[in-house]
């Protein structure tokens, strides 16, 4: 049985999402910036991580964005294979819903047209889109803006297949140390290990939204996360890179299967404003 | 140490202060990133005049998101100092004072704050929402056409920002972090 959906039924979500995801983080998020303010050794990153909660209640309350980056839209669509849109193009109803979002939600339009003539669009657009076909008949919309104080951080290893997972742990290492204090920790750190070139940084990217706190299924991936992260905050940089404990909030890793001679790892670094907003419809 | 300083920062000032003080900053400073200082060192380069006036003037790096109606900026927390340091040398050496941003420094940038009794202050990355409130003016004084990255010149009270490279030469993201390390 085909389902119809308008494409202004996804233009009016991602409107809202963008918003929204913009002046308040989700629960998850939260909870682990509370944490971190518990366990951070440090007086100087205790009282920073004391200002980014005020800071997020700022947002909330006066809405305005928790970070003046609101980023470039990264919006991932899984769609039923038993959905057929209607009422135009599937890309530019989730551009106008992008327009609309950062137009009236007072956010920051960061996004020029070329990479070296660098003309701004004034809209925020064209947003990163990531689609899927799935079973079923829904659109699963997720909006993950993306700063590029962070982006910039991020790296990716065509590692050996010799190097095995200590090289991997040291790529992570690797690119949190290097990103340090420009990165604004603490951070979430997104890993993808395997598939190729392509396919890990996109792991990587998507396992930022994966709730903080909420570990892999596979048993070594879940171990690794756990490790890294003990790791991680092993580096000193701490909140703000002023010194600390507390340098990421999340490890996330993704994986998928890899070529015989591969073993590529992607590290797409995040600031502690990791916006991440899922609806259905 | 904690203490409140009134802008601008001049040599003697810089002087008195210490990598890891903690400075609540009140007065004027501009607003530039990355396109304005292209455009500002163009105009070096050609030996022309600047719209800004760069005798012991702050530089915070930043662009903000839009203003609500009746609010002087939007949201307004510093963006990645490193992307400013091919540039940074040059505009301290012809008079500015003191940046606030975040993030690490090349070594001709220390260099420039030493020898020019210079400061570098980071503001908290990702702090946008709480940093504009500190900001209570906010207008546009040159590139209107770059939006977000226009020049701007903002009146702040009681901002606060923390002292990273002080012209002793010290460098707070070198020291925090070794003291912190355990491996």
């Amino acid at each position: 049985m085909v389902r119809e959906v308008d494409v202004s039924e996804i233009t009016k979500n991602i409107r809202e999402m963008c918003i929204s995801v913009n002046y308040e983080l989700s629960d998850d998020m939260k909870k682990v910036l509370s944490s971190a303010k518990q366990s951070e050794k440090s007086p100087l990153g205790s009282q920073i991580l004391g200002q980014l909660q005020k800071n997020l209640d700022i947002a909330k309350n006066d809405r305005i964005p928790i970070c003046q980056d609101t980023g470039m839209a990264v919006i991932f669509l899984d769609i039923g294979q038993d959905v057929h849109l209607t009422g135009g193009s599937l890309e530019d109803a989730v551009n106008q819903g992008v327009r609309e979002g950062y137009t009236d939600g007072f956010l920051r339009k960061s996004v020029v047209s070329d990479p070296i003539i660098r003309k701004n669009t004034n809209d925020n657009t064209p947003a990163i889109i990531h689609e899927r076909i799935v079973p079923g008949d829904k659109v699963r919309i997720k909006v993950a803006p993306k700063g590029f104080g962070s982006e910039n951080m991020s790296q990716i290893f065509m590692l050996k297949p010799a190097q095995g997972i200590d090289g991997v742990k040291e790529a992570i290492l690797k690119a949190v140390n290097d990103a340090g204090p420009n990165a604004c920790p603490p951070m979430v750190v997104g890993v993808g290990i395997g598939g190729n070139f392509e396919k890990c940084a996109e792991m990587a990217k998507e396992a930022l939204t994966r709730e903080a706190g909420v570990h892999s299924d596979i048993a070594w991936v879940s171990d690794l996360e756990k490790e890294m992260l003990s790791e991680v905050n092993k580096l000193g940089i701490g909140p703000a890179g002023l010194g600390g404990t507390v340098t990421a909030l999340a490890v996330n890793i993704n994986t998928y299967a890899t070529h015989i001679a591969g073993l590529p790892v992607a590290v797409n670094i995040c600031c502690h404003v990791n916006r991440h907003i899922v609806r259905e419809i | 140490m904690e203490l409140h300083m009134e802008l601008p920062v001049t040599a003697e000032k810089a002087d008195s202060l210490h990598a890891g003080d903690f400075v609540y900053l009140s007065g004027q400073m501009y607003v530039a990133r990355d396109a304005a200082h292209k455009r500002l060192m163009e105009l070096i380069e050609k030996n022309e005049k600047l719209p800004i006036d760069l005798k012991d003037c702050t530089i915070y790096y930043m662009g903000p998101s839009p203003a609500r109606e009746g609010r002087p900026i939007g949201s307004a927390g510093p963006t990645t100092a490193s992307r400013m340091d091919k540039y940074a040398p040059t505009l301290i050496d012809l008079g500015e004072k003191a940046m606030v941003g975040k993030g690490k420094r090349t070594r001709e940038v220390l260099d420039a704050v030493v020898r020019n009794h210079a400061v570098y202050f980071a503001a908290i990355g990702g702090a946008g929402a709480l940093l504009s409130k500190c900001i209570k003016k906010s207008e546009i004084i040159a590139y209107e056409d770059l939006g977000a990255e226009a020049i701007r010149l903002i009146t702040v009270e009681d901002f606060p920002v923390i002292v990273v490279a002080d012209d002793h030469g010290n460098n707070l993201y070198a020291t925090a972090q070794a003291e912190y390390r355990k491996k």
